[in-house]
């Protein structure tokens, strides 16, 4: 379903990915864990065709947005939703209108329906009767359900989280972990997701790979990376300052 | 040393002209998408009142002291030669050739383009313009589009309204204050008036609306770093567009006018 060969980008003399390859099958939950300033947000704005590789391909079902023209990404963008990290939702918008924003554009229902929709979607994230509020008069975590409920609200096959319990406090994770899960069980959806958090990695996906360096040094499930004889890995999911990994600047 | 110099007159030339480009690449957008229906009408109109309903009250003060100033400096120095009568002619032809322009444009930049600058920059660095992309909207149709539009059709409206209070200003001190005659006031107002120095007034201002939605948009879209970024990006939008104005303005009036 999601294929990245080889993609490069640099941005000035920072070269970021240095040849990613990453392939996700259909219905799968892949995690891309690696620290701050890796490139994870970079892979994942690849994947979604917000940024362009300077070199490598990504197909999408087959297709190369590498190197599609505007037209041809906007309409294969309608098969992703995208959670950020701090829930992007549209500050000068209501709730539902934020949850209804691509259905609106769309024009192929009218207001009221999709006022309907959007309120159907945010039960499915747990949240009731809040239609009207504005983003600013929501918490941390009730900002990200609702971008999440953004996201689903086209039913799209893919969905793309950008750290997704970053920011928030265990409990308020560990409810945003939970509903990654469903969302995969009650929707069917394939789902790539970025973050450091190993405990989130651990309980949402089938698979799990490292981000160095610009490149994928090691891919497994939840179970082999736990086993992981790779150093760096092991460093990075044990959370230990002492190891390869070398923190940027810090001296030794 | 030389060479430090060079470099740094080099980098800064090579900067000057990529920026330049992408300005020019999002004109180009702007206007491709612009003539690419569907407009979204509800956003247009929504720009339409920040940068024209809401500038009223400070074009309607700037134009009327303006006009008030004008009068009194003319009056009280062409009375030093006996030509106190063109009073009105002087009023009219500043306010609709260069002061109902100028000022309206400095005006919308300085309130509504420092906004879009600000409110685009936002959105740039809390990631709600990737949130547009993801949402298979055109950013630039969606933001850009309805705010060129607004102030291309605005600024030229507030600036018949700043030209004809502009005109009344004068009035108010002319006959008001000095007591001149109000019939020779318009008589002199209408003498020497000519359709084509309204027009070309409205040009001047078109092309200013446009030059400052397309400038302050510009700076918003490309905002880097957080909230510093979002105020330097700001005061970089307010600035450019100001020398914008006011150097347009003479090549504007040299072709127009001449």
């Amino acid at each position: 379903m999601i294929e990245v060969k080889n993609l490069h980008k640099s941005f000035g003399p920072n070269h970021v990915l240095r040849g990613v390859d990453l392939s996700v099958s259909k219905g799968e939950s892949v995690t891309v864990i690696g620290g701050s300033g890796s490139g994870k947000s970079v892979l994942i704005k690849h994947i979604i065709g917000i940024l362009r590789p300077d070199e490598g391909d990504v197909f999408i079902d087959g297709t190369n947005i590498a190197r599609l023209g505007e037209k041809e990404l906007y309409s294969v963008r309608r098969k992703f939703g995208m959670l950020f990290q701090a829930a992007a939702l549209f500050d000068s918008l209501s709730v539902w209108e934020n949850v209804g924003f691509a259905l609106l554009r769309a024009r192929t229902y009218s207001e009221p329906e999709v006022r309907e929709i959007a309120s159907e979607k945010l039960n499915l994230v747990g949240l009731v009767g809040i239609e009207d509020l504005m983003p600013s008069e929501l918490s941390g975590g009730m900002k990200k359900r609702v971008g999440l409920a953004r996201a689903i609200a086209h039913s799209p096959e893919i969905l793309l989280y950008d750290e997704p319990t970053t920011g928030l406090d265990p409990i308020m994770a560990d409810a945003i972990n939970d509903l990654i899960v469903r969302m995969r069980e009650k929707l069917n959806v394939t789902s790539v997701t970025i973050t450091h958090d190993m405990q989130s990695a651990y309980k949402i996906s089938d698979r799990i790979a490292m981000l160095y360096e610009g490149k994928i040094i090691e891919t497994g499930t939840p179970d082999e990376i736990k086993r992981t004889e790779h150093p760096i890995v092991r460093q990075f999911i044990t959370g230990s300052a002492v190891g390869p990994i070398k923190i940027k600047g810090l001296s030794e | 040393m030389f060479s430090g110099l060079v470099e740094s007159i080099g980098k800064t030339l090579i900067d000057f002209t990529a920026e330049t480009g992408k300005v020019f690449r999002l004109l180009y957008d702007a206007l491709r998408l612009a003539l690419h229906p569907p407009i979204d009408l509800r956003n247009t109109f929504k720009q339409m009142l920040e940068v024209g309903v809401l500038s009223v009250p400070v074009v309607v003060i700037t134009a009327i002291f303006t006009g008030m100033v004008l009068a009194l400096q003319t009056y009280t120095g062409f009375k030093r030669f006996g030509a106190e009568s063109l009073v009105g002619s002087v009023v009219a032809l500043s306010m609709t050739r260069e002061m109902g322009p100028v000022l309206t444009g400095l005006i919308v930049a300085g309130r509504a383009g420092a906004a879009m600058a600000a409110e685009l920059g936002t959105m740039r660095v809390t990631e709600q313009i990737d949130a547009l992309e993801t949402l298979a909207t055109n950013p630039v149709k969606y933001l850009v589009v309805p705010r060129f539009i607004a102030g291309l059709i605005m600024l030229p409206a507030l600036t018949v309204m700043a030209d004809i209070i502009g005109i009344i200003g004068g009035y108010l001190i002319t006959v008001g204050h000095f007591g001149a005659s109000s019939a020779e006031y318009w008589r002199r107002t209408w003498d020497f008036l000519e359709n084509d120095d309204i027009y070309n007034g409205l040009i001047k201002a078109g092309f200013f609306g446009g030059a400052i939605a397309l400038v302050c948009c510009y700076k918003g879209f490309y905002t880097k770093g957080g909230a510093e970024g979002v105020g330097k990006g700001t005061t970089g939008a307010v600035v450019i567009s100001f020398m914008t104005i006011l150097i347009a303005d003479y090549f504007l009036s040299a072709w127009l006018f001449e």
